[in-house]
């Protein structure tokens, strides 16, 4: 037998699995730049993102309002997925996310509280919204860690109060900010960024993000062994020679870095990060080196399908995505917390 | 097994009785499973030991690993109330030695344990192996050195059982780089050893505990290091698979330290027994020199008989219940 015990099960069916989602992700992609208040045939789509049809009446709509949008998504989609795969193996638990521990919500508060202010108001898109929204996650991050840590184990009944507390407080905080703030003309849009949406996309938004999600994304695939040891619990993975407290620390610093960069622009999408790193573990299993990939692109099509049935089911209205993705994903969330015992260990 | 081998087997035997005519029938057969176990680890010897060799010498043939010690010095770990878990524990285990740590529940065996590898920072005293303080190491250097079986072993999100054993070449590896084929042969080989080459692909999640604790073996295997700690490897174990990781760890060549509930599996299993009460050591030596009735009246509160076996050759512990009388202490 020419297969190790160690190597990733079954290498052709990685392979398969990889190609698959690459289709969807196009279809997806094509399915959200064609679909909408206006229809385009896919043909001509095809046609305008190839420079083929440049007198198309549609040239406009696909390629300065749906396609950075639907980038964003994919951008969006594959970080949020990304992060809440990264944040499960942290906390040891599949029910972490980056918006059930409050993380995006730190980001939130930390955006919201700069666009209130007006700090840095020439920059803002570029530099001081992501900067606090970074912040913002990483203090929450710290801070529902170290709440349902105190007192020893570090339990999926702390974690998941932990975080829904932080959460509470902190979007609390932003509705006081922006109802106490006097630009009320910026409510709606704000309000709407909160909730979690792409409709606000530009190009000039999407270098942040990208760049991020791409470098993040390459340092946790250099970082998948110790990921993976951290599976095996603090202690295993200090007899396996990692420094847990330090390598937790900075992967903790990482993932709030790349939820910043992403809320800054997408708002809170909850359970995207909950959703596909789940799925994607059934279909290839736990390890990272080979989950991290697939955990990406099927982020991508869950975020850029989501955000298609947001702006298509109640059409002319856009109903942020984040509202359908907790509406999907509260249900899943509730049958992942049923389906697990009390206790048991991730 | 050839027969010449056979002969040099029983020669070695009659050489060894002749040469340790002091040596009682436990001590024999602990030694027979040491030597055998270095062959069985380094393949067929081919040299015949000559008459009169040590037994001890067989211990560093060329190119076998350097001699492992494992010696903790004054070893104590305390709360910050000021009690000690752990007291002023001298403890040595020699190269190939099976080193076992009995004593009740509470009598500080797994804070010992992880003390020594390196869980926990001793309060006072060191923990050397081969004279280095294992404290002073960082993390990673210590695991290319110390091994670990958990107690009940756990791996998260459904890790395939090859997974989990390759993670045994994690100290020997940077962060980034990807196993060798050098590193699946050494998982293929250590789950054939402990004898679950076939369950690799399942998830770690889905064995019983037998199995879970062999798999865990396994990667202490892949690991390769000097000394392996065991803390109650048998627990939660049917009898059978309990004597089945027991002789696969004797098996192993290591050095092995391990805690131990069970007295008479210790005392078949181990070498030399450290009995533990309330984080001091209050005896130690060979389990037919340790495990006396009075001591596990002093340390468990319990009455018990112990005879050496007749099959076994080793000291057999029968606990009884108050108000009978044995008839082997009344004598």
């Amino acid at each position: 037998m020419t297969c190790r015990a160690s190597a990733p099960r079954r290498p052709l069916g990685y392979a398969l699995v990889l190609g698959v989602l690459a289709v969807l992700l196009g279809a997806a992609v094509l399915a959200a730049l064609a679909l909408g208040s206006v229809r385009i045939p896919p043909g001509q789509v095809i046609d305008i993102l190839t420079g083929r049809a440049e007198a198309s009446p549609f040239r406009t709509i696909v390629l300065d309002v749906r396609l950075p949008r639907v980038l964003l998504g994919i951008v969006v989609g594959a970080g949020l997925a990304v992060i809440g795969t990264v944040l499960q193996a942290l906390v040891r638990n599949q029910l972490a996310d980056p918006f059930l521990l409050g993380v995006s919500s730190g980001a939130s508060t930390g955006a919201v509280l700069v666009i209130v202010l007006g700090i840095g108001a020439t920059l803002a898109t570029t530099v001081t919204i992501p900067a606090a929204a970074f912040a913002g996650a990483l203090l929450s991050l710290l801070l529902v860690y170290t709440l349902a840590r105190g007192g020893g184990g570090l339990t999926t009944n702390r974690l998941v109060l932990a975080g829904v507390a932080v959460s509470y407080v902190l979007s609390a905080l932003t509705s006081l900010i922006l109802v106490t703030s006097a630009r009320a003309d910026h409510l709606q849009e704000v309000l709407y960024w909160t909730l979690g949406g792409l409709g606000a996309a530009r190009w000039d938004m999407l270098a942040l993000p990208a760049i991020t999600l791409v470098a993040g994304t390459a340092v946790l695939l250099t970082l998948a062994r110790p990921l993976d040891l951290l599976l095996v619990g603090e202690e295993g993975a200090t007899v396996l020679g990692l420094d847990t407290a330090r390598f937790r620390a900075a992967v903790f610093v990482l993932a709030s870095l790349m939820t910043g960069a992403l809320v800054a622009y997408s708002g809170a999408i909850g359970f995207v990060g909950l959703m596909v790193p789940h799925m994607a573990r059934m279909v290839v299993g736990a390890a990272h080196r080979a989950l991290l990939p697939v955990v990406a692109l099927g982020g991508a099509v869950f975020l850029v399908l989501a955000d298609l049935a947001a702006r298509t089911v109640a059409a002319p209205q856009d109903i942020p995505v984040g509202v359908l993705t907790a509406l999907t994903g509260g249900p899943f969330f509730l049958w992942m917390l049923r389906r697990r015992p009390e206790g048991a260990p991730a | 097994m050839h027969r010449h081998e056979v002969r040099a087997e029983q020669h070695r035997d009659r050489t060894r009785a002749e040469q340790h005519p002091h040596e009682t029938r436990a001590e024999q057969r602990r030694s027979e499973h040491r030597d055998r176990a270095r062959r069985k680890e380094r393949g067929p010897d081919p040299r015949t030991p000559p008459p009169g060799e040590h037994r001890h010498d067989d211990a560093t043939p060329r190119g076998s690993p350097p001699v492992t010690t494992l010696r903790t010095e004054g070893l104590s770990y305390g709360t910050g109330e000021g009690r000690h878990l752990v007291n002023a524990v001298d403890l040595t285990a020699a190269d190939g030695e099976t080193v076992g740590l009995v004593g009740p529940n509470g009598s500080g065996k797994t804070t010992l344990l992880r003390c020594v590898y390196g869980t926990l920072r001793p309060t006072h005293g060191r923990v050397l192996l081969d004279g280095d303080d294992l404290a002073a190491l960082p993390v990673k250097a210590r695991a290319q050195r110390v091994a670990t079986v958990p107690q009940d072993g756990q791996a998260g999100f459904e890790l395939t059982v090859g997974q989990v054993v390759a993670m045994g070449r994690a100290p020997h590896k940077r962060f980034w780089e990807a196993d060798t084929a050098a590193d699946a042969a050494l998982v293929d080989d250590a789950l054939a050893r402990v004898g679950i080459a076939a369950l690799a692909p399942r998830t770690f999640a889905s064995l019983s505990g037998g199995e879970r604790q062999r798999a865990l073996v396994a990667r202490a295997l892949v690991q390769q290091p000097s000394l392996v700690v065991l803390d109650e490897p048998t627990n939660h174990l049917d009898i059978r698979y309990q004597l089945e990781i027991l002789s696969l760890i004797r098996g192993l060549g290591t050095t092995n330290l391990l805690a131990l509930h069970d007295l008479n599996l210790a005392a078949y299993y181990c070498d030399r027994l450290y009995v533990l009460k309330d984080g001091a050591v209050v005896a130690s030596g060979a389990p037919e020199k340790v495990l006396t009735a009075e001591l596990l009246r002093e340390v468990y509160g319990v009455a018990a008989e112990v005879s050496t076996h007749p099959v076994t050759g080793a000291p057999t512990v029968v606990y009884l219940p108050e108000g009978t009388h044995s008839p082997i202490l009344s004598t």
